[in-house]
């Protein structure tokens, strides 16, 4: 199926749009009608079609314009893009693994040409056509992670594996849901979750570094994530947080369904060969509540988990101020009715609202 | 089926090299190229013996850029499971077997000023390929390599020859041996030390780097995550109402899944709790390996991880 990219703004007017195609296949992270954290991981080994499962490293309408978006982050704060010395055979590793899955998984957008370590990496919709020697940073315009994360949907943190941990040694965040980069840069698997209110206590980071260091070359694996962000908003870090969250008392009963977006990041994890570390793609999908709402499943579910989520989570994740308003508005979507197990929308089976 | 993909490869040079080690050469069966890996990273082969699968692990010692082929080395034990011997008597030019990807539990630590190898042995076989890495990155390294004899010290001529500099040979049986003591001290700071050899070798070092102070991160070596059979057993499955006989070489999970018995897992690694069973009756011992069970979990007999345990004894039934 080709795409057809969308030429929209993450900020100031917000022209983000999500087509039905977008809106079908947005990534509902909730398998049940309730939410805690767990060590949800599975193999990313493809999906349904057209699924944002299918393809390793998924492209969407939204690929140019976010494109765009995080260049002018990258303009205004550099330190959104980082690598330590020692990472750079992992960017290596990372712009092979992007332009190597790119190029297969999508042939008519994306090609790479090898001949030994001569490189040509013709990116269409970007419209990019670059020659350059593999391994030789002196002949790309940038390091090489900071090159292909220029070109790639997501956030990337490159972990370094040692010492029986992994470490944020490298990365490009621009698209955070509040967390910075700057900040995390060095830090191990437990520090940079400290933050993060229950999970410590149920042993789920001890459980998830086992698991992550057990990453096997051509073994990736996959999770989602999700947390509530006031307009498409890409760029919610703490660097710009005076400037997004003010956003968040600007929510109303009447602009509630336009304006509140669910964020969903799809987290994968793969390991890089050469250097044995570990990527962390992070991507970020947002939708609106009212595209939401088009699936009768989903209205029910959302409304039951954000009903019943822990205040902790809700507290951390920044909506508690806002819990109510998003309830009243959610309610009108449940009628009671049962829902079917997994995230699928199932528009064929489920009944339609009661109401 | 565990795990990434496995690859499958021919087997195209089989060069002894003296009385007790072999090299071996593969090449993908298909074509195209292998993947890349790290200097220290292992395949582990698969042999089919008969009835039998036997797995063991080899570190690549090839240059790892290069996907055309894997090459490793395989010291004949003539006291071990019997894997080294079968490669030696049984694999020929021609042969068609099956690999894992490449794992690395040895890896280099890419912030070091300095590495500084010490190899035992058939333990000099990652350093090959780490060498390789480093040459490539203009990395700075040493290496100490001690062996039996002459006769026995594989690929000596080549790294002697190639780098006269930074190569150390020992012979035990020219009472050369390593002064570790001044070897650790005279070093820049900065400097990591991998050592790969005999279990007393392994030990000798790291007691002696921690002995001098050295901190533990920068102290490296190769503990081969041998696969991990155990005595074949039997279960009986309560829910599908089957009994099964789990293999020497295969894990309880494979088992259940080869009886057509469709049981939920992740990570088959004992890590992320999605094979959690219930114990519904046993008389035995649990051979617990998992990471997810807590430790009062594994004496209480009540669950079993499936994909990384085993049990030893008459009876078990699960709820599966
Ligand atoms: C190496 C890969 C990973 C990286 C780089 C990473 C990074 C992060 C970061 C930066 C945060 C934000 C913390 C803050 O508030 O400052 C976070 C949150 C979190 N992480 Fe991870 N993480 C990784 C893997 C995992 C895994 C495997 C799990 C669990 C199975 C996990 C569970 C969580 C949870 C539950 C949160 C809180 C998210 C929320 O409620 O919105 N992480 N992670
Ligand atoms: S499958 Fe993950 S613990 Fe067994």
């Amino acid at each position: 199926m080709t795409i057809q990219f969308n030429d929209e703004t993450f900020r100031d007017d917000y022209s983000f749009r999500n087509s039905e195609r977008a809106i079908k296949r947005f990534p509902f992270p909730f398998d049940k009608d309730s939410y805690m954290y767990a060590v949800n991981m599975e193999q990313h080994r493809g999906g349904p079609s057209d699924s944002i499962y299918e393809k390793r490293f998924d492209v969407d309408e939204h690929y140019v314009s976010e494109m765009r978006d995080r260049a002018m982050v990258l303009a205004d704060d550099p330190l959104r893009c980082q690598s330590l010395p020692h990472m750079t055979l992992a960017g290596w590793d990372l712009l092979e693994l992007i332009m190597v899955s790119k190029s297969e998984d999508y042939p008519d957008l994306f090609q790479l040409h090898r001949d030994g370590d001569q490189w040509h990496w013709i990116n269409k919709p970007l419209g990019i056509d670059d020659k350059f020697t593999f391994m030789d940073e002196t002949t790309l315009p940038y390091g090489p992670m900071e090159y292909i994360t220029r070109q790639t949907q997501g956030d990337f943190c490159v972990l370094d594996q040692r010492d029986d941990n992994l470490w944020m040694d490298a990365g490009m965040i621009t698209t955070q849901a509040d967390w910075s980069l700057d900040f995390d840069i060095g830090m191990n698997f437990f520090e940079w979750h400290a933050p993060v209110p229950l999970a410590h206590e149920k042993g789920i980071f001890v459980r998830a570094l086992k698991f992550l260091l057990n990453i096997q070359q051509g073994a990736p694996a996959r999770r989602l994530n999700w947390t509530m962000t006031v307009n498409p908003l890409l760029d919610t870090s703490p660097e710009n947080y005076h400037k997004w969250g003010i956003q968040k008392t600007e929510l109303t009963p009447e602009n509630i369904g336009s304006k509140q977006h669910l964020r969903v990041e799809l987290q994968t994890f793969f390991r890089l060969p050469r250097s044995n570390g570990l990527v962390f793609p992070i991507r970020c999908y947002l939708c609106s509540f009212q595209d939401l709402m088009t699936s009768p499943k989903w209205g029910r579910r959302l409304h039951r988990v954000i009903r019943d989520l822990p205040e902790e989570l809700a507290t951390y994740k920044g909506f508690i101020d806002n819990r109510p308003m998003m309830l009243d508005y959610l309610s009108k979507f449940d009628d009671g009715l049962p829902t079917s197990n997994g995230i699928w929308p199932e528009f064929d089976t489920e009944p339609p609202l009661q109401k | 089926m565990s795990g990434a993909e496995k690859i499958a490869v021919r087997v195209t040079e089989v060069s002894p090299l003296n009385e007790l080690v072999t090299r071996f050469k593969f090449e993908p069966v298909a074509g195209g190229l292998l993947p890349t890996f790290s200097g220290g990273a292992h395949t582990v082969v698969e042999m089919r013996d008969g009835d039998i699968t036997r797995m063991n692990p080899y570190s690549l010692m090839s240059d790892p850029f290069d996907q055309t082929a894997y090459t490793i080395s395989v010291r004949r034990d003539d006291e071990g499971r019997g894997g080294s011997l079968f490669m030696h008597k049984n694999i020929s030019v021609g042969d068609e077997i099956t690999i894992s990807n490449p794992v690395n539990l040895f890896s280099l630590d890419l912030r070091a000023k300095k590495h500084l190898m010490i190899a035992g042995g058939i333990g000099i076989t990652p350093f090959l390929a780490q060498i390789k890495q480093l040459d490539r990155a203009h990395g700075n390294w040493e290496l100490h390599y001690s062996c039996r004899s002459e006769a026995l010290g594989s690929y000596v001529d080549y790294l002697t020859n190639t780098h006269p500099n930074d190569v150390e040979v020992y012979y035990d049986d020219q009472k050369q041996a390593i002064d570790l003591e001044n070897l650790l001290d005279g070093q820049p700071l900065g400097t990591h030390i991998y050592v790969c050899g005999p279990k007393g070798m392994i030990d000798w070092v790291r007691g002696k780097a921690t002995e001098l102070g050295w901190p533990r991160e920068a102290i490296h070596y190769e503990e081969f995550l041998a696969p991990q059979p155990g005595k074949p057993f039997e279960v009986k499955l309560a829910v599908s109402n089957k009994v099964i006989q789990v293999g020497e070489r295969e894990s309880l999970l494979e088992a259940i899944e080869r009886a057509g018995v469709d049981a939920p897992y992740l990570c088959r690694g004992g890590a992320c709790g999605m094979c959690e069973t219930s114990v519904i009756d046993y008389s035995g011992n649990f051979i617990h390996r998992d990471h997810w069970l807590e430790e009062d979990e594994h004496a209480s007999g009540k669950k079993i991880m499936p994909c990384v345990s085993r049990f030893e004894g008459k009876t078990l039934v699960l709820d599966r």
